[in-house]
This record gives C-alpha cells, structure tokens and sequence, in this order.
C-alpha cells in the first residue's frame, strides 16, 4: 500500500456525482454543422490551413500548430467549410474568437488513418505525431501535450502521474471514461511512459469512483503502473496537490512539474494519445458530462465544435427554470453567454443552473477576519491578505503575497462566512497585474525605439550637415560658373513643388466627393505644405 | 540651571554634527526622483504634458517646476504615482473635474488616402510607420503608442485614432463591486 | 457571476456569533445561581445599548440597518462588557461603555471587520479608567451575604442608585484579586489571605466555578471550529508557567497558577475576548505569539501593576501589535522554501 500525502486545506462541497454517473457514456448524433475554434489550447492558435468552400474529411488538419507551444485542430467531421469568421466561444469573456464552420455532408468519412508504431519510431517523431494530432491536456487546463511529453535537458524522469481524480462535484466525464474505456487508457499510458521512461507510473483516482478505480485495476495487471486511490478532498485533483498526495513533493513555484522530475497528464488524454497512435485518429471529439438541471443527466461522447445547445438537447433539454448554464464544474466554471457556442477541448462539462440548485450568493459582507480561507486554501496562501491587497488595487503587495500561486480553486469563497467573492478580486488583480506588466514593457519598448529614432536623427543631421557642406561648396562653384554664363534657377526644384500642390489638390477633391456622395460634412484639408 | 543650559546646548551640537556628517558621507549624488518618475510615465513620447518628450517632463516634475498632473495618455493612474513619489496631493489630469481614462487607441492610415509623403514618418516619436517617399504608409501597430503627433501632421488628414479592440487574450475580469449600500 | 458558484450552506456571520453567544449561556447561568438575578439587568441593558448604537451608527453612516445589526456582533459586544464589569453599577456604567465600545471603538474605527482594537475591552478600559470607585463594587457571593441582592433590589439600585435599607458594603466586596493584592500591599503572605471566606478551592467562591463554565464553553466553540486552539492555549500556558515560576520561587508571596487561572477575566478573556477575529492575528503562529504576549502581560499587571486584573489592557496593548505580528508570521507558501528544492 503506498503511503499518500496530506496537502493542507481543502473543502468537502457535495458531490452530486450519481445524477450523471448511473447511465454509460452515450453517442450523439452527427450535427448538421461544427463550428472549430481556432484557440482551443494554451499558447500560440492554430493557423487556419483552407479557405471557405474547401472540402474537408473526418480527422483532416483543418489548423496548423503556430510555434513551439501550440496544436493542430482537425475537422470533427466530412463537409464543406462554410466560413472563417468570428463565432461565440465558451469563455467568461463572452467574446467571439476565431472558428472555422463546416457544414456536414452526413457521410462522416475519414481520412486515412495513419498510426505510428511508437516503439520503433524516433520519440521526437511521436511528439510531433502528437503535435499534428492537436493532443493537449483535457483535464481543462489544455496545455500542449507533445511540450509536456519532451524531458528536455532534464535527466531521469522520476514519476508519471496520471491525474483521474476528477475532483469536481458534479463531473464524471473521466469517471465514466475509466470505467468503460481502460484498457485503452493504459496503452495510452504506455505510450507516454515510452516517451518519458520514468522510474514509476501512477494513477490517482479519487476514492470516490470504486469501479474505475476496479476497471483501471484490471486493465493495469501485467504492467507496473500503480492505481493509488487518493482521499475525496477537493481541489485533489489539482496537479500539484496530487503531485503532492502521490508524490509528497511540492512543484516550487513558479516551476513546472518537470523541474522535480515528474510529469502529470489527465487518463483522458491518455486515452486521445492511444487513439492518435495506435489508431491515427487526431483529437475530434471528447467525454462530456451533462448534468444538473437536464432531464436525462449523462455523459456523452461528443465532436468537437457541435453546438451545445444540441447537447443540452440530447440530454433531454434543461427543465424549465433553468436560469444559466455552467461550463465546468461549480467550483471553477464560468458561466455560458451564448449556448450557440462549440464545444472545445477545454469543456469537460455542462451544468445547466437553477436557483434551486444553484442559489444564488447572499449578499456580502466585510471581512471578519475569521481566517477561514486561509485554513482551506490548498496552496497555503492568505486569502484574506490578498483580498484586501486587490481590493485596495494594492497590486505591489499582492504581488508580493503570491497571489500568482494561487489555482483559483475556490476553496476560499467557498467557505467564507461573509459570502465574499474572494476569487473575482483575484482575477481581478492577476488581469491587472499582467496589463500593468505588459503596459512596462510596451512603454520600455517605446522608450527605447525614442532614443533610437533620436540617435537616428541625430546621424542623420551630422551626415546632411556634411552633404550640405560639399554641396555648398559645389554650388558656389558652379554658381560663379552660371553668373558667368546666366542660367535661370533650377526648374527641377518649381515642378517638384507644383506637383506636390496638385497632388494635395486631388486628394481635396476626392475627400470632398466621398464626403457629398455619404452627406456628411466635409472635413477641411490641412494646408500646410510638405517639407 | 547652568548645568541644564549646557546639558542642552551639549545635545545641540553633538546632534548637529550628527546631521551635518549624516548629510555629507550620505549624500545622494544626481536625483534618484528623475529616474523614478520617468519610470512611472508611459513613454508615449507625445508631447501632450507641454515637454519635448518624457525624459524632459521627468525632469521638471522632478524638480519641482510642474504639477504632476500633466501626462493624459499615463491618465489618473501615472497621475497618482507622481503624487505619491513626489508627496504632494493627488490632482486627477485635467484640473478638478478630471479626464476619465481614454482606452487605448492606435493609429489608422486610410491606404485610399495616403500620397506617401513621409511627413507622419518624421514626427512619429518611435518609428511606429513603415513606408518611404511615394511609397505606400502603414502603422505598425504594435509598436503605435497612441500619441495622436502624426494626425495633424498629414497634409491628407488620412489619419485616424482607433481604439484598441479587447480581445480574448488581453481580455480582463472586471473589478468585482459589492452593492453593499443596497443589500438590505 | 463568477465562480464558485456554490458556498458552504449554513455559513453565516450571525451563525458564528450565535454559537458563541450560546457558549457564554452556561457560564450566565451559574453567575446568576452564585451572585444573583443582577447579572441579567447588566446583559440586557448592554444588549439594549449595543442595538440602538450600532442602529445610529450605521443609519449615520448610510449602511443598511437590519442587515448588519442581524449580524450579532453588537450584541456580543455588549454581553462581553457585561460580563467583565461589575452588575451591581449604575445603568448609565453600562450604557457609556457599550455606547463608546460601540460607536467609538467599532464604527469610528470603520465598522465590522475593521477596528484595530478589541470594542469591548476598550469600553472597559474606558471605564476603569474614568470611574474607577464604580468598577469596585462587585457582588458578594449569595452564599456568603446575609441580604441576597434579589432582581427588584437590582433594578432598583441600577436606576436609582440606593438599596433600599441595605448599605451597599454590605452586598459587594472586593474581588478575590483585589483581595490578594490588598492583602500582599499589607505584608500578608498568600496563604494567610487565602483563608479568608471569600476564596473557595482554587479561586473565587462562585468565581472558580464561572471560570470553569467559560472554560467549557470555550472548549464547546473549539470543538465547533468557530475558534483555533492557539490563542487559549498560548494565553493560560504562559499564564500558568509565568505564575509558576513566581510561585516557585516564593509561594508566600506570588499566587499558584491554579488560582490565577481561575480568578478574574482569565477564562473569559483566553477563549472569548482573545480569540475574537477581527481584533487578534489570522496567522496561526501569529495567534501563539499573541496568546503569550497577552498572557505575560495579564500576569505583570495583576501582581507588579495597579490594577487588580489586567485582561482588558493586555489585550488592547497587543491588539497594537497585531499587525506587526501578521507581518512577520506569515506561514510558508505552497512550493516556497522547500526541503526538495
């Protein structure tokens, strides 16, 4: 029996897992068309690879990886791709992004497959493999999985942990996807391990899903993973606090896990990097729970850029005094503008609210200073520091309390008996600290192109002043040649001018014509001359 | 009585001599102040506080000479930091009433419009426009700063200001305001 | 509306105040069995006093009234200054001190959550210091008076200011700790004034057994998680170990830690005024320094210092110092220092 770790805080909220969990993972219908956002990972977006009317088949590269820490996005299904236009996202923001819309041609027809053997291919080629195959981490924080995958410089990879905690209330995608799917799960953690050679392979499944924790059991015998089945305690599933659990070491921060010689993946990207593979299937689709207030709460296996409103659909549709819905879990979701929306890589699950549910928070109140936050924030922080620190916009102090450690896991808000949003002013405080930083940079920047065009201009009227000095000379030598002979003035010098007046002249006209045409007043050109 | 009188008149100069050592072996040398107060202005390098740039406004609040209320593009923000480092009382841009914070706007040429005669190229503080005599303008706009010099200085007026439009990546969450005055 | 989108259900300020108020019960009650139905005129009227200040207050400062004075800490307030004053004393004593407590100490200093000192000590400190002859007349235990102060003879005193055919010596006496100190200024040892009748097996008679139901419901609020054992303990181990010390080194002259314990505002200061959240430090170590800060202090001022019982005083002198002491016991952050680095 391993010896697992404690890290400290953390919060027992409800877990509502059997709502969806009783029924298995189901299929969905082909939608009439997806909608492929082009930003579904952290790092560079994809670059669109067609053009509107262009043909596309199932699984083909429809979005090229941009840079190091990027992924390929692939078409979810056969069609013609109707437009490369800003569409509603699943963001807290709200705003458009980037999609590229293929209507369906209902045939579903795949390109062809092309696995890899991964045991006699180069490790580089696999990662690129994975790269091409848009594989990035689906436990929500869709981090490229080919950079995770890539020891670098670092030597003797000590632990792969697979995360299948899912410690969400309400979630049971990875749940589900263990129970029905090990097997393939554990070739995906083969190929990973091939990749990364570590000394151990663990798999840390919250203790509150007995029969994954059975099925992963049974689809690990004759390998040498470890299933460790870790405490229910919210946010376990975190990586560094099951990094913490499993492991007993701490990421330090600011690092990632690589830096301690471990490395941490979801059992559900396992899964898409078997299928990629073994099966040459790039990442189209993906476990989707919905839950909450839906007739038929469930998982379901869907593509990648179906509308979620065909989801809630499917799963019943939401009962009447749905009043939003929540992507993600209710400790970290956020909630859906506009169910037009594609499902991503990022959504793991669809929580339609009610007040019944989900009432709504009571109005707050100041701070007691009962340090409640601070007993159940898993990264040890002070919440309650940092709340009046952003708060009072104090950013420097913020800063300095290491608000950039926090994982904004909730926790915090969570327990708080004055019902403040304690996690909103850290947001708040992160966005403006990262728009003051790249504000100081933008204007050092600008500081230095100043003095540079100073310089410049500087050289420059050194270079003209000596320019002006020999034509000086030459001019007086050739001015006492023509008084001698009585040439006139350069011409070269009038017509130049007089071109310019014309130039200004048209341009005038012009201006006055489209503004006569639209009936708006017309703007006066500025008439001073051009040196 | 007497030993008191000398008692004190001991004090003062033992005290004295402490000050007058203190302010020679600890002197500063230049003013730190500049270099501080620079670092809080945006570099926007327009000329809108009255000063031929940043560096030079830095100088003069430094010293004193002008209120440090003057930068519009650094807004109410830079405004407040030149108070404080400065330690007099916080005025908002714009005397009493204050101008609120102007979003980020870049230039815009109309490409219709341009007859490429360089002359927005010459004022343009950090080299923000790509383009030669007769040759197609252009504002690179990552490098745009928003100083609003080369509008007036196109003979055309093709120039506009455009404002930043926020996006999903410089997106940011919003200040979270708890209506407490109207809770009950 | 941002995440979380779900809170811990029944997590409420007024829940937590409520719970406390619930732990003093015990200990009302066995003041009221021991010295008499005056206890209850103190609690109301500072309960009374407390309401309508916090109501003016927050009417004054534009709050809305009903939400926060739902809350119970005005109410607490006020009961903890009761408690710590004498209940045989005019009502306007009660009232200017829960008033100034209130307004002065508490929304002056910027409302809940905001104050830096502790309201309820600074309407004592108020008090001991401007009428220091009223806050000598404490009730003599019932069991050794001959005139038992009934609730009529209360009211009565409270608002007239005589007992009617009773002189008020005769109801009140010293507190065991004055008692002592008085007894040590007059070159007794500490055995010989403890035989006086007023001292039962290791405190006060009546006191020692009110001091044990503060003690038990303060383990009442450890249990239900309202407080952290730091504060308590840090304050009556260092009390305890001071008092040791002392009396180790002459018992004739200091008092056992036993009986320092229990007498005075020791127990009711260690789990109910110490603790208090808004006044004491978030940080665990924080909350050890200031529990041995204020219990060394408590010890100096009841046997070197000029006043009786010094609760109130070393709490506020190191509410003072609780800012400082955040600072500085900041608890390691989550992949910050290490071992493995």
């Amino acid at each position: 029996m391993r010896k697992l770790h404690k890290f400290h805080g953390g919060v027992h909220p409800p877990q509502h897992k059997t709502e969806s969990s009783c029924l298995p993972i189901a299929a969905m219908p082909l939608p009439k068309r997806v909608i492929v956002p082009l930003r579904q990972h952290i790092g560079a977006p994809a670059k669109v690879h067609l053009k509107v009317g262009d043909h596309v088949l199932k699984g083909e590269l429809i979005g090229v990886a941009d840079g190091y820490i990027s992924a390929a996005v692939h078409a979810p299904t056969s069609g013609t791709v109707s437009a490369v236009d800003l569409h509603a996202v699943p963001h807290p923001s709200g705003l458009p992004d980037l999609c590229i819309t293929i209507d369906a041609d209902g045939e579903d027809r795949w390109i062809e497959h092309q696995p890899i053997d991964y045991r006699t291919a180069a490790p580089d080629a696999v990662r690129t493999a994975l790269r091409d195959a848009g594989i990035v981490g689906l436990g929500g924080a869709v981090f490229p999985t080919y950079v995770k995958l890539n020891p670098g410089r670092q030597t003797g990879i000590k632990t792969l942990v697979l995360n299948g905690a899912e410690c969400e209330p309400w979630i049971t995608s990875d749940d589900l996807l263990m129970r029905e799917r090990a097997a393939e799960i554990v070739e995906g953690i083969r190929i990973m391990a091939h990749l990364m050679q570590p000394e151990e392979v663990l798999i840390g499944i919250e203790d509150n899903k007995p029969e994954a924790i059975a099925a992963m059991r049974a689809a690990c015998q004759g390998t040498n993973f470890e299933v460790a089945a870790v405490p229910t305690l919210y946010p376990g599933g975190g990586e560094k606090q099951l990094i913490k659990v499993l492991t007993g070491k701490e990421v330090p921060s600011g690092q990632r896990p690589i830096n301690i010689g471990v490395v941490c993946s979801n059992t559900a990207t396992a899964y898409t990097v078997h299928r990629a593979i073994n099966h040459g299937e790039p990442v189209i689709s993906r476990i989707v729970t919905v839950t909450g207030n839906v007739q038929k709460p469930q998982n379901f296996e869907v593509l990648i850029g179906t509308p979620i409103e065909e989801i809630v659909r499917r799963a019943g549709g939401a009962i009447a005094d749905t009043s939003h819905y929540i992507v993600g879990g209710p400790m970290m979701g956020f909630d859906l503008t506009n169910l037009d929306a594609p499902l991503t890589k990022a959504v793991n699950c669809i929580i339609a609210a009610s007040s019944a549910l989900f009432p709504p928070a009571p109005p707050a109140m100041p701070c007691i200073r009962c340090g409640q936050c601070a007993q159940a924030c898993p990264c040890n922080l002070q919440p309650q520091e940092l709340y009046w620190f952003s708060q009072s916009r104090n950013f420097d102090k913020a800063r300095a309390y290491n608000l950039f450690d926090c994982i904004e896991c909730g926790c915090c808000s969570y327990v708080c008996p004055s019902h403040i949003p304690l996690v909103s002013f850290y947001r708040f405080a992160k966005s403006e600290i990262n728009m003051q930083d790249r504000e100081k940079i933008a204007a050092d920047q600008a500081k230095e192109h100043f003095e540079f065009k100073k310089q410049r201009e500087e050289r420059e009227k050194q270079e003209k002043a000596a320019r002006m000095a020999e034509k000086a000379a030459a001019a007086a030598a050739a001015k006492a040649a023509a008084a001698a002979s009585g040439e006139a003035e350069d011409p070269e010098a009038a017509a130049k001018k007089a071109a310019i007046q014309a130039a200004v002249e048209r341009a005038k006209a012009k201006k006055a014509e489209t503004a006569a045409a639209t009936n708006e007043p017309a703007e006066t050109a500025n008439t001073t001359e051009p040196s | 009585m007497l030993t008191a009188i000398l008692v004190m008149v001991l004090l003062g100069v033992v005290l004295g001599a402490t000050l007058g050592f203190a302010s020679i072996k600890f002197k500063v040398e230049g003013n730190p102040l500049v270099e501080k107060v620079e670092a809080a202005l945006p570099q926007t390098q327009c000329g809108q506080c009255g000063f031929a740039g940043c560096k030079p406004y830095a100088e003069a609040v430094a010293s004193g000479r002008v209120a440090p209320n003057l930068c519009v593009p650094g807004g109410d923000n830079v405004a407040k930091s030149l108070a404080e480092l400065l330690g007099v009382e916080f005025q908002p841009v714009g005397g009493a009433e204050g101008v609120g914070p102007k979003p980020k706007m870049v230039a815009f040429i109309d490409e219709n419009t341009c007859i490429g005669c360089t002359a927005c190229i010459k004022v343009c503080p950090v080299d923000a426009i790509l383009g030669s005599s007769k040759l197609m303008h252009t504002i690179l706009a990552d490098r745009c700063t928003g100083c609003e010099l080369c509008v007036p200085a196109c003979p055309v007026d093709c120039i506009t200001m455009e404002p930043v439009k926020a996006d999903l990546a410089t997106w940011k969450w919003r200040y979270p305001v708890i209506e407490l005055k109207k809770a009950a | 509306m941002s995440s979380p989108h779900i809170l811990t259900p029944g997590s409420k300020v007024s829940t937590i105040m409520l719970l406390v108020l619930a732990a003093l019960v015990p200990a009302i009650a066995t003041y009221y069995f021991f010295f008499g139905p005056a206890i209850l005129v103190n609690l109301t009227l500072a309960s009374a006093t407390a309401l309508a200040a916090e109501a003016m207050m927050l009417k004054l400062r534009d709050y809305p009234v009903k939400f926060f004075l739902a809350d119970g800490s005005a109410i607490l307030t006020g009961w903890l200054l009761a408690l710590s004053i004498t209940p045989l004393a005019p009502w306007w004593l009660i009232v200017v001190g829960t008033g100034f407590a209130i307004i002065v100490a508490k929304h002056l200093y910027g409302g809940l959550g905001n104050n830096l000192f502790n309201p309820a000590m600074v309407g004592f400190a108020v008090l001991m210091i401007s009428f220091p002859a009223y806050m000598t007349h404490w009730p003599t235990p019932l069991m050794l008076t001959q005139h038992p102060v009934g609730l009529a003879e209360a009211l009565q005193y409270y608002f007239s200011g005589t007992l009617q055919g009773v002189n008020l010596d005769a109801v009140t006496m010293a507190t065991p700790l004055d008692t002592l100190k008085t007894g040590l200024n007059l070159q007794h040892t500490v055995g010989e004034v403890k035989h006086m009748p007023i001292y039962g097996n290791f405190g006060g008679k009546g006191g020692e057994v009110v001091a044990t139901m503060y003690l038990l419901g303060g383990l009442f609020l450890l249990r239900q998680r309202i407080i952290s054992w730091h504060t308590p303990v840090s304050f009556l181990a260092t009390l305890a170990l001071v008092a040791a010390i002392f009396y180790g080194i002459d018992p004739n002259r200091y008092a056992s830690p036993m009986f320092h314990l229990f007498t005075g505002g020791a127990m009711l200061g260690a789990f109910f005024i110490a603790t208090d959240y808004v006044t004491g430090p978030t940080t665990p170590k924080g909350k050890l320094i200031f529990g041995t800060g204020v219990g060394i202090l408590e010890y100096m001022i009841r046997v070197f210092g000029g006043y009786p019982d010094g609760v109130a005083f070393s709490i506020l002198i190191m509410n003072a110092a609780v800012p400082l002491i955040d600072a500085y016991t900041q608890p390691r952050v989550f992949g910050h220092n290490t071992k493995t680095e």
